[in-house]
């Protein structure tokens, strides 16, 4: 059942919250020991929760359009008591104060937690292979990872353990996992939705988002948690684009762009699948054609100075004085060192010497300042393109789930994964990842539709189509 | 100080504003509460949370920027990266290159005019106390105690050109900060609960010379007079190395206040690399050019132009004693009994060594009291006792004299004296008229004696004079 259809039931009465907890946490209980796609699973409190629907549908008022929802958030957002582990040991014990303001949204808008996702450390990677707790694996084939670094998430989707779930991206770690596992993966414009609680890993990049197996799910996970929060500086200060009522407006009339710099390493069932994609779209009244857009190609390195840079700062906090590990050494500095040797993984740490190097006297001005230009001219690129295009269509990952240990020992092949994501995120734009139909090995393949800020509506209509034409 | 060599000074005085809240959260920003009482999410820097600018913190900036003659430009925030314990982030939120307040001047009270390079904010650390050993810093603590209610309280730090060149010019520059930081509500700038905090450049170079030499920097002065001290030591230093023909080597050295003297905290070399970077969980500070209109509108007068005016209205130069009045905001009263009838140099004089930090007297109280005594009416020391008098306790100054016995001689019994005196005393009398004026102390204090103080001096002097001749 889809979330749509659970609110539904569960607002008229059809169907008690609680029966379609149970229903998730047996699906969970079946095979959770197989995929590890929580860190924590919440099933007392969902239970509870989900009874509190219950006995105010009964008492005649409306719990909101997430009415007896399971949902499922990443272990890097805030949840207040319960432990929120970035799945890194660093934050070892470590219980939120305070909520983030999405999980504040969902449970307003009557969703139930079911638990916290496994995710790539401090959300470092692309196959949810960095956690500290064991990896995740792909429920379509457990052999191979989930994608990352939201995988735990796209996986509790793709196994029935909840209806939707949320994410974080900050180069594709939404959009990457739901292409790997055939759901749909939403990464919303830089702003649309409140960061306030989501634990930073690169700050200007970072962006909270659905994931859904339906475009309509996503978009009404997207539509509770978007809006306007005096707590992010960043957020954007206006109402969320509405978007329930348009998904099925077509695409009738719609300029569309297929990235040709971001065609190129892709495999070629990928390709012969954003091909298929592309004619699907035509065949419903847009017009298709290859644009350009030149400054793409630059995007992973820029991405991965900007990101570097932001989380060595970021992640300084974790330094063993106030929350999470701490390893005592003989003075301040040692117990810092002891500390943070301890509880970073090696992705983590290897991404916060890059970034400490980058931002180093003598280094700024090659690398963060060098990367920042970059992240303009994209931005340019885009927006020139956009002159032309209403929206932009590409692959979401140049292939299919890897195997598990497959790029662990080759960091640069696993950056290689988000090539395609990643310009959306250094230019704040949204994009939505669609499963549409299967590789030459029968596992889920992704495309991906690109929108200006604050394009989520034709974004999704487009969405909508590729979903149709796919099933 | 040998007159061979000048002091180069350049100062960085920070100072924390007087907002109810912190800088980037509602915690409230009060000096002694209990210590981490005044905490939450944002300025414990707990995972997740973010900052929101505090607007009332910029109307402060924008004042202090404003009454230092700066522009205020559109800012941003950058992250200025190390490790300490009282820092909750490991990175202090902090302007960098885009500082909100850029240029200005300040000018002291002896007519000297002191640069602003740039009056910028940031967010304060937490205090650590460390215990057991080490004296009280770090290395050789047994542990340390961290306080974060400090953290994240908004400060101005006010970094002024080299201009400065003796300790005493750097004392009347951070005491005229502190007027004016004080006059447009900026901040209670008191020192002696680190509300203001002062940084010191140094070097020094040959008189008449303009190249600048290498200078070192000053941290942890905590009162004007450990600045005058740091600054003559450092000086005294600095010229022994440079005339023995050795370097001054740029570092950071320590004041020690027990002491005496500065030592070596790091070297150049040794200079913490903060890896500023633009702050990505902040947006752009661009305050309307309507809003900076309206906080310079309502900016009260300053302590320049207020010595200014009341220079002008006592009829007297700029002078010690208008900086003395205008500093401890004396000058209304001593423009309101000018303006009722007083003698603006006298009403000067009084105030600025009666009244400084007393209560306030009555306007027109303290104009009758001026014009008693120049109306020959109270002696100096009399009128002295009635404003004493009337600060602390108030009433009618007629009264006051009367009841402490200090009516007015009439003119008959005080020529009568002075006849005595004369009469008592023929041989000083002689050597007076024959131009010995300095005896004209000796009969005054015989009139004196003889009217137990209560004859005015000047009057009896006039009559000593007529006597003469």
């Amino acid at each position: 059942m889809t979330a749509l259809e659970i609110a539904r039931d569960v607002r008229g009465g059809a169907r008690s919250a609680r029966e379609v907890v149970e229903e998730h946490l047996a699906a969970i209980a079946f095979r959770e020991g197989e995929l590890h796609a929580f860190n924590l699973v919440l099933a007392d409190e969902a239970r509870a929760r989900a009874d509190e629907v219950d006995r105010r549908v009964a008492a005649g008022e409306d719990p909101g359009p997430l009415a007896g929802v399971p949902v499922a958030v990443k272990d890097n957002l805030c949840t207040r008591g319960v432990p929120t582990t970035c799945s890194s040991r660093i934050l070892d014990g470590w219980r939120p104060p305070y909520d983030a303001t999405v999980v504040t949204r969902l449970r307003e808008a009557g969703a139930v937690l079911v638990g916290k996702t496994n995710m790539d450390e401090f959300a470092m990677g692309s196959s949810t292979e960095n956690s500290a707790f064991g990896p995740t694996r792909n429920p379509r084939d457990p052999s191979r990872v989930p994608g990352g670094s939201s995988g735990g998430s796209a996986a509790a989707v793709a196994a029935g353990f909840a209806a939707v779930a949320l994410g974080s991206d900050t180069g594709g770690s939404i959009r990457q996992p739901a292409a790997l596992c055939g759901v749909v993966g939403l990464k919303p414009t830089y702003g649309l939705v409140s960061r306030y609680g989501l634990v930073a890993f690169a700050s200007s990049l970072d962006q909270i988002g659905p994931l859904g197996a339906t475009v309509a799910d996503a978009a009404l996970a997207l539509e509770v948690i978007a809006g306007h929060d005096p707590a992010d500086s960043t957020s954007i200060p206006q109402p969320p684009p509405a978007l329930a009522g348009v998904l099925s407006d077509g695409v009738d009339g719609l300029r569309i762009g297929i990235v040709r710099e971001l065609m190129g390493g892709i495999d070629a069932d990928v390709a012969a699948r954003v091909a298929a994609a592309a004619a699907a779209l035509e065949a419903a009244g847009a017009k298709v054609d290859e644009a350009s857009v030149p400054a793409l190609g630059l995007g992973l390195s820029a991405y991965y100075l900007i990101a570097t840079a932001e989380a060595s700062s970021n992640l300084a906090r974790y330094d063993g004085v106030r929350y999470g590990l701490r390893v005592d050494g003989e003075d301040i500095t040692a117990m810092y060192g002891a500390t943070r040797a301890a509880g970073f993984g090696a992705e983590v740490k290897r991404r916060i010497m890059l970034g400490t190097y980058a931002l180093s006297a003598g280094y700024y001005d090659a690398y963060y300042g060098q990367a920042q230009r970059v992240r303009t001219l994209v931005i340019r690129d885009f927006e020139a393109a956009y002159a032309s295009y209403d929206l932009l269509l590409t692959p979401t990952t140049p292939s299919t789930a890897f195997l598990l240990g497959a790029k662990t020992d080759n960091p640069l092949a696993m950056y290689l994964s988000d090539v395609c994501t990643i310009p959306s995120n250094l230019a704040g734009h949204p994009a939505v990842s669609v499963p549409y139909g299967t590789g030459d090995d029968g596992l889920p393949v992704g495309v991906q539709l690109l929108a200006p800020a604050l394009g989520e509506a034709t974004m999704l209509r487009a969405a909508a189509v590729l979903e149709a034409a796919g099933s | 100080m040998t007159a061979a060599w000048e002091m180069v000074i350049g100062l960085e005085v920070h100072t924390e504003l007087a907002t109810a809240t912190k800088l980037f959260c509602s915690c409230r920003n009060a000096f002694g509460d209990e210590p981490n009482t005044n905490i939450c999410p944002v300025c414990l820097g707990l995972p997740g949370s973010l900052p929101v600018l505090n607007r009332h913190a910029v109307e402060l900036a924008m004042r202090v920027g404003l009454a230092l003659q700066s522009r205020v430009e559109p800012s941003i925030f950058h992250r200025k990266n190390y490790f300490y314990p009282d820092m909750p982030k490991d990175y202090q939120v902090s302007q960098y290159d885009q500082p909100i307040n850029v240029g200005g001047a300040l000018e002291l009270p002896d007519g000297s005019r002191v640069g602003i390079t740039r009056a910028h904010m940031e967010e304060d650390t937490g205090k650590t106390t460390h215990v057991g050993g080490g004296g009280g810093r770090i290395h050789g603590a047994d542990h340390s105690l961290v306080d974060y209610n400090r953290a994240g309280v908004p400060l101005v730090e006010i970094v002024s050109e080299p201009d400065i060149h003796s300790a005493d010019q750097a004392k009347a520059y951070v005491n005229e900060l502190r007027s004016i930081l004080v006059a447009v509500g900026a901040s209670d700038a008191r020192m002696e609960e680190g509300s203001l905090r002062i940084d010191a450049n140094i070097s020094m170079r040959r008189a008449g010379t303009d190249a600048l030499g290498t200078r070192t920097e000053i941290k942890n002065l905590n009162s004007v007079r450990s600045l005058g001290r740091a600054l003559e030591y450092e000086a005294r230093r600095q010229i022994g190395l440079l005339e023995a023909g050795e370097a001054v080597v740029q570092e950071t050295r320590h004041w020690n206040e027990e002491e005496g003297r500065t030592s070596s905290m790091r070297s150049k070399e040794e200079a913490y690399d903060y890896r500023y970077f633009p702050e990505p969980d902040l947006v752009a500070l661009e305050p309307p050019a309507a809003w900076q209109a309206e906080v310079g509108a309502a900016l009260p007068a300053l302590p320049a132009a207020r010595r200014a005016r009341l220079a002008e209205v006592a009829g007297v130069g700029a002078g010690e004693s208008v900086a003395t009045v205008v500093q401890q905001g004396l000058d209304r009263l001593v423009i309101a009994a000018v303006e009722a009838g007083a003698d603006g140099r006298l009403a000067l004089n009084r105030a600025a060594n009666e009244l400084v930090n007393r209560p306030l007297p009555d306007p027109t109280a303290f104009a009758t009291v001026l014009k008693m005594e120049s109306g020959g009416r109270l002696t100096a020391t009399q009128a002295k006792a009635v404003l004493a008098e009337l600060a602390e306790s108030g009433g009618d100054p007629e009264a006051i004299a009367r009841a402490k016995g200090f009516e007015a001689l009439a003119g008959d019994v005080v020529a009568e004296a002075v006849d005595q005196a004369i009469v008592a005393h023929p041989g000083e009398w002689g050597r007076f008229v024959g131009g010995e004026a300095k005896l004209a102390g000796f009969f005054v204090g015989k009139v004196m004696a003889a009217t137990r103080g209560k004859a005015d001096g000047k009057a009896v002097t006039r009559l000593l004079q007529e006597r003469a001749g």
